[in-house]
């Protein structure tokens, strides 16, 4: 009771002037029965003192429920709209690339899903140098990284000498530049060649794979992609059957 | 005059029109002590105006397209008449914003501004912060050279260090397509033209609400509102209108001069304002050789390469930020003026500032050994400042703060 009490007063300067036009309304229209008895009862419940605090509770509960829960169904169009268009899913076709005057040594970039692929013929040395740097490697058996089960080697490819790449780096998503040379001078006696990103100084070897020690987590990705002749790949399509997801 | 009278008092009593004038600024009391610091509140809310009107026009002739987006900037810069004008202003604006904030903020750090009562007005002032670097960063992709590409590319990326495949349905989500493309600048455009703005405007009014509840602080960090006359009206205060707009016209006068001289002469600041390779279109194939943000985020982006892992050096750039909202509750001194503060306390500011000036400049370097480390050092100087702060003020040595505001 005491609580019930101690909310009236607050209510009481929004009421009164109601209560007063009630209380004419009730004197002038004795006959009027429906309407106007349960606005009687209504008035005579305030007077009374008689607010129900669970009641009024349960309905601002409710009603803020039901608003929020619009306010959701209202907010979750916008918010899908902003996920990648039918179009732009549409748009991830796999692209060709041939390969046959690609020398030992050369880099040829494809665009696929609007990312730059590149496709590069590592020299032997190349190659031989993958062993050098294992210990230097931060994931050199590619166990966290991504690229197809069939690239899952030391080469990180299909054909030992031709890498398959996105030339993304995997810390900021920059593309890292090529540098084949070895013991380049802003990289240090023991570079043996490979990718290095300038924006935030990661390295990679000559299968992409990431150094320990510096910011980028897992090994530059390897695309699906296939031969469709010795010197024809098809970039975004998996070596066995089915388009990659 | 009798006529403005009679229409004044008309609308006032539709609209508390004498009544916001008076308690914002005719019968706003500010301290008589405030000195050069204490002009660059009012500057930001002129460049504010400036980057408002100067955007309303470069976006009737700004075409956010992808195939259309660098070639409309040259369009403005060279075929609409004083194209060139609103955008340099527009531009220029962009970086003054954040000199005149900046400023702004160090003048908090130094006067305890932050301290109580002033929690909230901080922290109005840290939200218009936040806002103002995503709004800053969303109108750089605009021009669609190849800084806005990759810049967006990585600061996107950053929140895909988010574990848990959280970090990558976000960035996919950021950008509305696998990479950033027309979808990404088109967004860009609503939310740098409208969404951002609008928050900025109310969070604006909301940090000035908020001052003028409180009052405003001053360079002896004294309550002037202790201490009334029989008006009740403070000893120390002054009326806003005429004394501080006269003083802050003054200062916007000899700003504009400032400003306008970079318009004219210097608008690319030799690459800091606008960077070289932003007059390149944009190459989704082709990372430039060198990429830096602009240089008011050159601070963070160094904490962030200066830590050796994907997910701990954005943890690190976010708390950069972050740890300067509890500014307030970091600083547990009673004195607020670094006039009465002891040595500790001055040794810990200029250190913090420095390694905030220092992490800048090599946020704008390429990566080198001996950047890392200075990074390094300078990031633990720069999260120092607040584990520092917490302990001296404790029990701190202060001087004696006068009851009155020295001249």
């Amino acid at each position: 009771m005491a609580s019930k009490r101690g909310k009236s007063p607050g209510q009481s300067p929004g009421r009164s002037p109601q209560s007063t036009t009630g209380d004419v309304a009730i004197d002038a229209t004795q006959d009027v029965s429906a309407a106007g008895s349960e606005l009687a009862n209504a008035e005579s419940s305030i007077r009374t003192d008689q607010i129900d605090p669970g009641r009024r509770r349960m309905l601002v509960t409710g009603a803020g429920v039901v608003g929020g829960l619009g306010a959701v169904a209202l907010a979750a169009p916008m918010v899908a709209s902003m996920s990648p268009s039918e179009r732009a899913k549409a748009a991830g076709a796999p692209v060709e690339a041939d390969i046959s005057k690609l020398e030992p040594g050369q880099r040829l970039t494809v665009e696929w899903r609007g990312k730059p692929v590149w496709i590069v013929n590592r020299t032997p040395d190349a190659l031989g140098g993958l062993e050098q740097v294992q210990s230097q490697l931060s994931d050199p058996d590619s166990e966290n990284s991504i690229q197809p089960a069939y690239a899952q080697n030391e080469t990180r490819s299909i054909k030992p000498e031709i890498l398959v790449m996105v030339g993304i780096c995997t810390h900021l998503g920059c593309s890292p530049t090529y540098r084949p040379e070895v013991a380049a001078a802003d990289l240090g006696a023991d570079w043996l060649g490979g990718f290095f990103c300038p924006c935030h100084g990661s390295k990679f070897d000559f299968s992409g794979r990431v150094y320990a020690g510096v910011p980028a987590p897992t090994n530059m990705d390897i695309p699906p992609h296939k031969y469709l002749s010795d010197t024809l790949i098809l970039v975004g399509e998996d070596q066995q059957e089915g388009v990659a997801a | 005059m009798s006529k403005l009278n009679d229409t004044v008092a008309w609308i006032d009593q539709r609209f508390p029109l004498t009544k916001l004038l008076e308690e914002h600024i005719t019968k706003y009391y500010a301290p008589k002590n405030f000195n050069f610091w204490y002009y660059f509140g009012a500057l930001s809310l002129l460049v504010l105006i400036i980057q408002i009107v100067t955007g309303i026009f470069l976006t009737m002739n700004y075409k956010p397209d992808g195939e259309l987006a660098f070639a409309s900037v040259e369009y403005i810069m060279r075929d609409v008449n004083f194209g060139w004008l609103i955008r340099y202003m527009h531009s220029t604006g962009a970086s003054m914003f954040f000199v005149v904030v900046y400023l702004h903020m160090f003048r908090a750090l130094m006067y305890g501004s932050y301290q109580k009562p002033r929690e909230l007005l901080w922290i109005f002032g840290m939200l218009i912060y936040v806002c103002l670097m995503a709004e800053a960063f969303m109108g750089y992709l605009l021009p669609w050279g190849q800084m806005s590409y990759w810049g967006a590319q990585v600061i996107i990326s950053l929140f895909g260090a988010i574990p848990f495949g959280i970090g990558d349905a976000l960035t996919l989500w950021l950008r509305g397509d696998y990479v950033v493309s027309d979808a990404t600048l088109n967004r860009f455009f609503a939310l740098h033209v409208i969404a951002v703005p609008l928050v900025l405007i109310g969070l604006v009014v909301a940090h000035i609400m908020a001052l003028h509840e409180v009052g405003s602080n001053n360079p002896d960090g004294v309550d002037i509102k202790a201490l009334k006359n029989s008006q009740g009206i403070p000893k120390d205060g002054i009326p806003f209108h005429p004394y501080y707009t006269v003083k802050d016209f003054m200062g916007a006068i000899v700003f504009l001069i400032v400003f306008f001289t970079i318009v004219f002469f210097m608008p690319e600041m030799g690459g800091y304002f606008l960077e070289h390779a932003n007059f390149v279109p944009a190459d989704p194939l082709k990372t430039p050789e060198h990429i830096a943000p602009v240089w008011y985020f050159t601070p963070f982006y160094a904490i962030l390469r200066a830590i050796p892992s994907k997910l701990g050096g954005v943890i690190a750039m976010g708390a950069a930020i972050v740890v300067l909202f509890f500014l307030p509750w970091i600083d547990r001194g009673k004195v607020r003026s670094i006039r009465y503060r002891s040595t500790a306390f001055k040794v810990l500011l200029f250190s913090f500032v420095a390694a905030f000036i220092v992490l800048g400049y090599f946020g704008l370097q390429p990566v080198t050994d001996a950047g890392k480390w200075i990074s390094r050092i300078c990031s633990l100087i720069y999260f120092g400042f607040f584990v520092g702060l917490f302990i001296i003020s404790k029990n701190e040595k202060t001087k004696p703060v006068p009851e009155r505001v020295t001249t």
